[in-house]
């Protein structure tokens, strides 16, 4: 593996043994996992392999089995302390979505889920929601700060919507934009949620050639701001154009990881994706 | 068999449908004309036979030839049906509304003057001949050709201005005509012509002009909708029969903002509104010395204003905060629970409620040293003690507007549109929903308690059986009637189903029946309500437009 050169940098995230099982399923299975400041990593593996529910753990939309989950040295799921799983029967601790959003994780989801009946830029500015803290009074009184914040949020909205290269109208409807343009709008939300670390699930998914360059162009952009990006994709030609490192799973384990050159010759990936001569020979 | 005869009568009856269509299709301007005309021949002349059953009670005797009574309201819808000739305007929906008005005048009345009258021999020939002038009408709506709306261009201020006083002061004006019928038939035909009348415009796109007018001069709209309302009390001369009904509408309209921060900002929906309101009322009830009070204590009503609304705030958290992290529908079942737990607890409690005896004896209200229940005269005008509370109401009103306006153009606001769209997403945004969704869900007790503290001042008592389910289904009926998620919309349902039942007596028993039957109709013609928050009008209607609508006023006023 490329150790040295990326060891030195500092963790972003780290994730150390995540397991989820439904059931009697085990959808990720003992995964270790690691992304540094301004890497891109790319998550592969054939349909199933538990890509998308690892994200689920990662993000809090699913609470994982087991295992150590930490981001900039604040711990986002983990075991607690022997005197809380005593009080409150919990073998673990785990954050909900919406805290781990403010800690600074954020997503895109595999099938868009845009806010559909709000407009481009109001999806944006929901994603401000968690930087900002405007309460009940402040809504009410309207007083100078309302206004700047108000402001403040607005300006940093179109800027993203600019930094992303969604040209429309800030007052269309999130859910008559073109496809391309949705999952754009998507990066742009999650990115004002100021994340230090971006989860795209696909991001590719539909588009055409020029479309997918763009959104390579757009990721590199993104790491350039200092964000730390995972790339679940099938798109192999992006993801070894793009990614500094790749991980595979298969099955929901971790199969192989390294560069994209490594991972590429590995025998162990082309038989997951095709299967293996003796395997198939097995079954017939 | 039977299956099989329906089916071939139905055959039947859409090939003829069909052959009407084909043969008055070409010729609609003339046969439409024509209608007209017969409507307006029969709306001058005599409708009943003079001694015999219902002939004249109201204004203008049937018998006689002239206008009067019914007769005028058919001939306005007459007029309006002319307007589908107008070289503008969606001629279908024009030609359909005021077919449909006519229908409902003509064919009421009809019935009306042949069972009281105990058969043909009872009704006029005026009455015949605008059944025949009905029924042309309606088959020419039929064969009519749908059109656009014309989306009239963007005016000059001065125009905007103009037709927001015109707006607002002729919906006053309607009001006041309105409550001064006094035979209830017959305001039911005015009720059917004015909701023609506004139906045409809306098919000339006025009504999309003035709302845009008012959302452009929002505050002189809004400024205009006070001196209105303030303007109401006036036009009574002292009556005080309406200002008795519309005392309580007002307190319904702000309870209705608050189901309305509930139900259409935050997309929860409370089944058993009506307990918050009853928790502020019983507060309010024990705390002002009424005579068959539990707790002697006087306290000053705004005090009591406070704790009725903080009381029901904090039962709307104890509610909310273990069931609003369940997803779906287990909110309603909890909210619906609740209020009937509210109800039973006030029956079975007597010691502190006097169960279902109630608390009567309620004093009117004393604020600062003025008292609600004296009679003032202002400007010359005397005005009923009622009028007090309906004042009250209306400072009431305002403030829970300026809350729900203020909320839902907010970091708040936008939260919780969020969550209705996609909560899963909603929480990946790092919106904490559940925090969010009791928000909403407070907020709305809170301003229910404070409208039920007014409620039981109004009413001089209090008793459980006043907060039924029912209640809580209409309150919900006035959100969704009026248009979720809007203030004026709230309003305009609460309005409608608190003040009309009072008006039409004779529906009363059915009034349930009819409420289902509006609701029902308003779900498949209009699922945005009467007045729709713009938000929702383009949630249901931006696709029927496409991508032309988003163009804004400008671009359409080159085109």
């Amino acid at each position: 593996m490329s150790a040295e050169a990326v060891e030195e940098v500092a963790p972003v995230l780290t994730a150390q043994g995540v397991t989820k099982q439904f059931g009697g399923l085990t959808a990720v299975n003992n995964v270790d996992f690691e992304v540094h400041e301004r890497e891109i990593v790319g998550l592969i593996g054939p349909n199933g392999a538990g890509k998308t529910t690892f994200f689920n753990c990662l993000t809090g939309m699913v609470v994982p089995t087991k295992g150590l989950i930490t981001f900039r040295d604040k711990q986002i799921f983990g075991p607690a302390p022997a005197w809380r799983s005593a009080l409150l029967r919990r073998e673990h601790d785990a954050h909900s979505a919406d805290r781990i959003t403010q800690i600074g994780l954020a997503r895109t989801f595999q099938n868009i889920r845009l806010f559909p009946n709000m407009t481009v830029l109001e999806n944006v500015i929901v994603g401000r929601h968690c930087r900002t803290s405007e309460g009940l009074l402040s809504a009410i009184g309207r007083g100078p700060r309302f206004h700047r914040t108000e402001r403040e949020v607005r300006e940093r909205s179109r800027e993203l919507l600019a930094f992303v290269g969604i040209k429309r109208q800030d007052d269309e409807l999130a859910r008559n934009l073109p496809y391309g343009d949705q999952r754009r709008l998507e990066i742009a939300r999650a990115l004002a949620t100021d994340p230090g670390l971006l989860l795209l699930d696909e991001p590719t998914a539909g588009m055409n050639p020029n479309e997918t360059r763009d959104t390579m162009e757009l990721v590199k952009r993104i790491r350039d701001l200092g964000l730390a990006v995972i790339v679940i994709e099938h798109d192999m030609k992006f993801i070894f154009n793009l990614c500094d490192r790749v991980a595979v799973l298969v099955q929901g384990q971790k199969l192989v990881e390294g560069t994209p050159t490594e991972v590429q010759g590995d025998p162990r990936v082309v038989e997951a994706y095709l299967g293996s001569p003796a395997a198939g020979e097995d079954e017939s | 068999m039977i299956s099989n005869l329906t089916d071939r009568l139905k055959q039947s009856a859409a090939r003829t449908r069909e052959s009407l269509r084909t043969v008055i299709r070409p010729r609609t301007r003339p046969l439409l004309g024509a209608a007209v005309v017969v409507l307006v021949i029969a709306s001058v002349m005599p409708w009943a036979v003079s001694g015999v059953g219902y002939t004249t009670t109201f204004s203008g005797d049937l018998a006689d030839a002239g206008l009067g009574g019914h007769r005028l309201y058919l001939l306005l819808v007459a007029l309006l049906a002319a307007t589908a000739l107008a070289p503008q305007g969606n001629r279908r929906r024009i030609a359909t509304i005021s077919a449909i008005s006519a229908v409902v005048i003509t064919f009421f009345l009809f019935y009306k003057l042949w069972k009281t009258g105990g058969g043909s021999g009872a009704v006029g020939v005026g009455a015949w001949v605008a059944v025949v002038g009905t029924l042309a009408l309606v088959l020419v709506a039929d064969a009519m050709e749908a059109s656009p709306p014309p989306r009239l261009p963007g005016f000059p201020a001065p125009v905007d201005l103009a037709l927001l006083v015109a707006g607002i002061g002729g919906l006053l004006y309607a009001v006041v005509i309105g409550l001064n019928i006094d035979d209830e038939r017959e305001f039911l035909s005015f009720a059917v012509f004015v909701g023609c009348a506004v139906a045409v415009m809306g098919a000339f796109g006025v009504t999309e002009t003035f709302s845009r007018a008012f959302n452009r001069y929002r505050y002189v709209g809004y400024a205009l909708s006070l001196v209105a309302a303030v303007a109401f009390p006036f036009t009574q001369n002292g009556n005080a029969v309406w200002m008795a009904v519309f005392a309580r509408v007002g307190v319904f309209a702000a309870a209705a903002i608050g189901l309305n921060v509930v139900v259409g900002l935050a997309g929860l929906l409370d089944l058993g509104y009506i307990a918050f309101f009853g928790i502020g009322g019983y507060v309010s009830a024990l705390f002002s010395n009424a005579i068959f009070t539990t707790v002697h204590v006087h306290l000053p009503f705004v005090l009591v204003l406070f704790m009725g609304a903080a009381a029901a705030g904090f039962f709307g958290v104890i509610v909310g905060a273990p069931t609003l992290r369940l997803r779906g529908d287990y909110l309603a079942i909890v909210t619906l629970g609740f209020g009937e737990i509210f109800r039973i607890v006030a029956i079975n409690w007597p010691e502190l409620t006097r169960g279902p005896n109630g608390i009567a004896g309620i004093p009117d209200l004393e604020i600062f040293g003025f008292n609600f229940g004296r009679p003032h005269d202002a400007l010359g005008v005397p005005l009923p003690y009622q009028a007090n509370y309906y004042f009250l109401d209306i400072v009431l009103i305002v403030f829970v507007m300026v809350v729900f306006a203020r909320l839902n153009d907010s970091r708040i606001g936008r939260a919780w549109v969020a969550i209705r769209e996609d909560e899963v997403a909603a929480r990946a945004m790092g919106i904490n929903t559940v925090a969010m969704k009791l928000l909403a869900f407070a907020i709305g007790a809170t301003l229910a308690g404070g409208a039920g503290t007014i409620n039981v001042h109004i009413g001089r008592a209090i008793e459980p059986n006043a907060y039924q389910f029912i209640f809580s289904a209409l309150l919900l009926a006035a959100v969704v009637l009026g248009g979720m998620g809007t203030v004026p919309g709230a309003v305009l349902g609460a309005t409608l189903l608190y003040a009309i039942p009072e008006k039409l007596r004779f529906v009363q028993d059915y009034r349930l029946f009819l409420f289902g039957l509006v609701l029902v109709l308003l779900m498949r013609f209009r699922p945005e309500g009467l007045i729709p928050s713009q938000r929702r009008q383009r949630e249901f209607h931006d696709a029927d437009s496409g991508a032309d609508a988003l163009g804004g006023p400008a671009e359409v006023a080159t085109a």
